[in-house]
């Protein structure tokens, strides 16, 4: 189940962000769906539906190279913060401590009337159609282009990339602590493929 | 502690500057409070003072959710060329940010501290002035400051090579070697430092504050390669860790993290500070009182505390002669994988445009300058995926562009430092409408480069590509930040950004011996308020072509020392034995 989007919503992004880093079998490239980008950005919406809420992961180590898994440890927020990230996720709202500068509309907002743009039935038509309609709402385009690229090769505990795939397609090994590189794969020539 | 203070030295701001002064002034019996308005994700306050976990290699965390701070809509500050092109301002939001954050600007820097060199501190004595800038010698020499470089050094821990081959032939002298050799070579280092030689060039192993072998208590550097921009998850980079681990271990040192400072508090004749008033995390507004107040609060923050407060400022000067470096990126595409996120994310550094040669003099003298001179070139290359990503188009491409990684696997880096002349026009102010989240005028940075700067770039940027070249790249381009010239859409997409993306911001309270014509005194005291202090690259008279955290550390040391009455001795030129 979605955290924040209902499922029409979800597959939408979904369909979306597959446009724009789409599935590729013969260079076995997952692509956006494979890689959750979709999860990646309704967690970052509903971030604050969690304690604490799911925006600065902990530390030191994933547990993927050694030592102890704390990337889940998720940071609390000190009320400030807590103020910044819920204007930029849920928009000013006219409260005048989110308003200093003015008003600003956030994520979900921004989520919202866009997928409006979309159709409901985008996950339905074809892919020409898709590309058409996402050209037509160049914004909300820019947008998801960021989110799918942060979903895509972000640390997977904040929803996307999932299973490393997007690190492994690329050759990027993702966070190394506390393995670390030693000196030797530091100073070696890397590979021409 | 006296019972009339409740303090004798209250500290705002916890980087480099504030975290040595603390060091020194505790190591010398005294006690001390700093004040910080970042979180703490550190060191523990309580003993043992254990150092905390929170730092991880998390590309999201570290540079898309402002975890280091300061988060631009609490914080927003603004940006533009000039009054006449602008108006009131071009940008509003990260303008050279440094973290907000127990630590400050140590955390997230990668750690590369050289020295300046003797001229640096006479530039107006050795090369004569340039129209148009306010190039004045320092009240301070190098010799009087090598032995407050010195003990910096060996607090942070930095891994060098002070004689021999692989030495800097251009470097100040020392009275020591380094107190670790450098780390492993980065492979593109190995490659662009080779042909640098090639081309007649002096490349060397730079001098970095990250653990080579284990040191005081912390790790050696295991090279994970989230390093620039990241707080590092083993600790081995030691500033400013080390200073505040010391002295908050004397027992003397108190940090209140998440501390607002409003205001330096002064008496009824306005000439002594009598500490400082400051808002917690709750909004509640508390004055701790001191016998010395500090401000290390970064050359951006410093003189907008000031100009807050009304107070510094006879001389008209906080705020003016704002300097950063004038960055010339020239970028490389190599036909295989150079690893570049593996390592110190630079590990060399050649200093040889700081030095003008005969071809240099007479590109200045055909542009109208007596003279230029660039900076400390970073061979290097970090960047992480989703910056790669975020710079290619969406689509069918975007797979072969990331496989392929022409912009980051395959991406090597010149970063050249160039010397950014001091001008009274360049400045730091309040902003007129924009404020933060405490209500209060943000600051606003109001910058457009010397043609010295302009034209010595233009000039040794031809240079880098040759080298970059040489060391077997297919193609290279050459960009500069700030941008020159009228804005271009591509500017405006450019993720370093239309104003300067230096995080090395210098000159807005600069020292000197007249108070007619500076802020601060050689011991780095107002010259309006004996006993308040300025320990931040604030105090810059000049900016050189070097990083400026050693030297503002080394003259927050020697301020410190002097403060307490415990002046280091001379030193001199003493030949280093091979670490």
């Amino acid at each position: 189940m979605p955290i924040w989007f209902d499922e029409n919503d979800y597959e939408t992004v979904a369909a979306a962000c597959e446009r724009l880093i789409p599935r590729d079998e013969a260079s076995g490239a997952p692509g956006a769906t494979a890689a959750e980008v979709a999860r990646y950005v309704d967690q970052l919406l509903g971030a604050f539906t969690f304690d604490p809420p799911r925006i600065w992961a902990g530390g030191p180590f994933s547990g993927r190279h050694g030592g102890d898994a704390g990337f889940e440890n998720w940071i609390r927020l000190r009320p400030l913060d807590e103020r910044a990230w819920r204007t930029r996720i849920e928009g000013s709202r006219g409260d005048p401590e989110r308003e200093r500068n003015g008003p600003v509309i956030g994520l979900q907002e921004r989520y919202r009337s866009g997928l409006v743009a979309l159709g409901r039935d985008f996950v339905s038509v074809d892919g020409t159609e898709q590309d058409r309609r996402l050209d037509a709402v160049a914004e909300l385009k820019a947008m998801l282009y960021e989110h799918a690229c942060e979903g895509m090769y972000g640390d997977p505990v904040y929803g996307g990339n999932a299973g490393g795939c997007g690190w492994a397609f690329i050759q990027f090994d993702g966070d190394m602590q506390p393995r670390g590189y030693t000196d030797a794969e530091v100073e070696e020539a890397g590979g021409a493929s | 502690m006296r019972a009339d203070h409740d303090a004798r030295v209250v500290i705002v701001g916890s980087g480099p500057g504030g975290a040595t002064f603390a060091d020194v002034v505790t190591a010398a019996g005294w006690d001390c409070i700093i004040l910080d308005k970042g979180r703490n994700h550190l060191i523990d306050l309580q003993p043992p003072y254990a150092l905390k976990g929170d730092y991880s290699n998390d590309e999201l965390k570290f540079l898309y959710r402002h975890f280091l701070g300061p988060d631009p809509l609490l914080e927003p500050r603004t940006y533009r060329r000039s009054a006449e092109i602008d108006g009131e301002r071009l940008y509003t939001g990260d303008v050279n940010n440094l973290p907000s954050t127990i630590g400050g600007g140590g955390v997230h820097a990668d750690g590369k501290v050289p020295r300046f060199r003797e001229i640096d501190f006479r530039l107006r004595s050795e090369l004569g002035p340039i129209d148009g800038a306010t190039i004045e010698d320092w009240p301070v020499t190098y010799g009087e400051l090598e032995p407050y470089y010195s003990e910096v050094e060996r607090v942070v821990g930095v891994a060098g090579v002070a004689d021999g081959p692989r030495a800097n032939p251009f470097a100040a002298w020392r009275s020591g070697p380094y107190p670790m050799p450098p780390g492993p070579d980065m492979h593109g280092a190995v490659l662009s430092a080779a042909a640098a030689e090639r081309l007649g060039l002096h490349p060397y192993p730079a001098p970095t504050a990250a653990n080579s072998e284990p040191y005081d208590g912390r790790p050696a550097c295991n090279n994970c390669g989230f390093c620039g921009y990241y707080g590092c998850p083993i600790h081995a980079k030691g500033d400013p860790v080390a200073m505040l681990s010391h002295a908050l271990h004397t027992g003397r040192c108190e940090i209140r993290p998440e501390c607002y400072v409003t205001d330096v508090a002064v008496d009824p004749s306005g000439r002594r500070a009598t500490g400082v008033r400051y808002l917690d995390p709750a909004g509640g507004m508390h004055e701790v009182t001191a016998e010395f107040v500090v401000l290390a609060c970064g050359a951006f923050e410093t003189p907008r505390l000031l100009l807050q407060c009304g107070l510094g400022n006879s001389s008209g000067l906080v705020g003016r002669n704002l300097m950063y470096h004038f960055q010339t990126l020239t970028v490389g595409g190599f036909p295989f994988r150079l690893h570049g996120h593996r390592g110190r994310a630079v590990t060399h550094l050649h200093d040889d445009h700081i030095v003008p040669d005969a071809d240099d003099l007479a590109a200045a003298h055909r542009a109208g300058l007596p003279y230029f001179r660039g900076g400390i070139v970073e061979h290097g290359s970090a960047a992480g995926p989703i910056l790669e990503a975020k710079t290619y188009l969406p689509g069918p491409l975007h797979n072969d562009s990331m496989r392929r990684s022409d912009l980051r696997d395959r991406l090597w880096v010149f970063t050249m430092q160039g010397e950014d002349l001091p001008q009274a026009t360049n400045t730091i102010d309040l902003d007129p409408a924009v404020v933060d989240a405490w209500g209060r005028p943000a600051g606003r940075a109001t910058y457009a480069p010397h043609d010295h700067e302009v034209v010595a770039s233009a000039h040794i940027a031809k240079t880098l590509e040759a080298v970059m070249t040489e060391a077997g790249a297919q193609w290279t381009i050459t960009t500069t930040s700030p941008p020159v010239g009228e804005l271009t859409e591509l500017d405006r997409k450019n993720p370093l950004g239309v104003a300067p993306a230096s995080r090395h911001v210098m000159g807005t309270c600069r020292m000197g011996h007249d108070p007619a014509t500076s802020v601060v005194n050689a011991e780095s005291r107002f010259h309006d308020i004996d006993n308040l202090l300025c320990a931040d690259s604030s105090v810059f008279v000049t900016s050189a072509g070097y990083g400026p955290t050693l030297t503002l550390a080394a003259l927050s040391a020697r301020a410190a020392h002097l403060l307490t009455g415990t002046p280091l001795p001379p030193t001199s030129p003493t030949p280093s034995s091979p670490s």
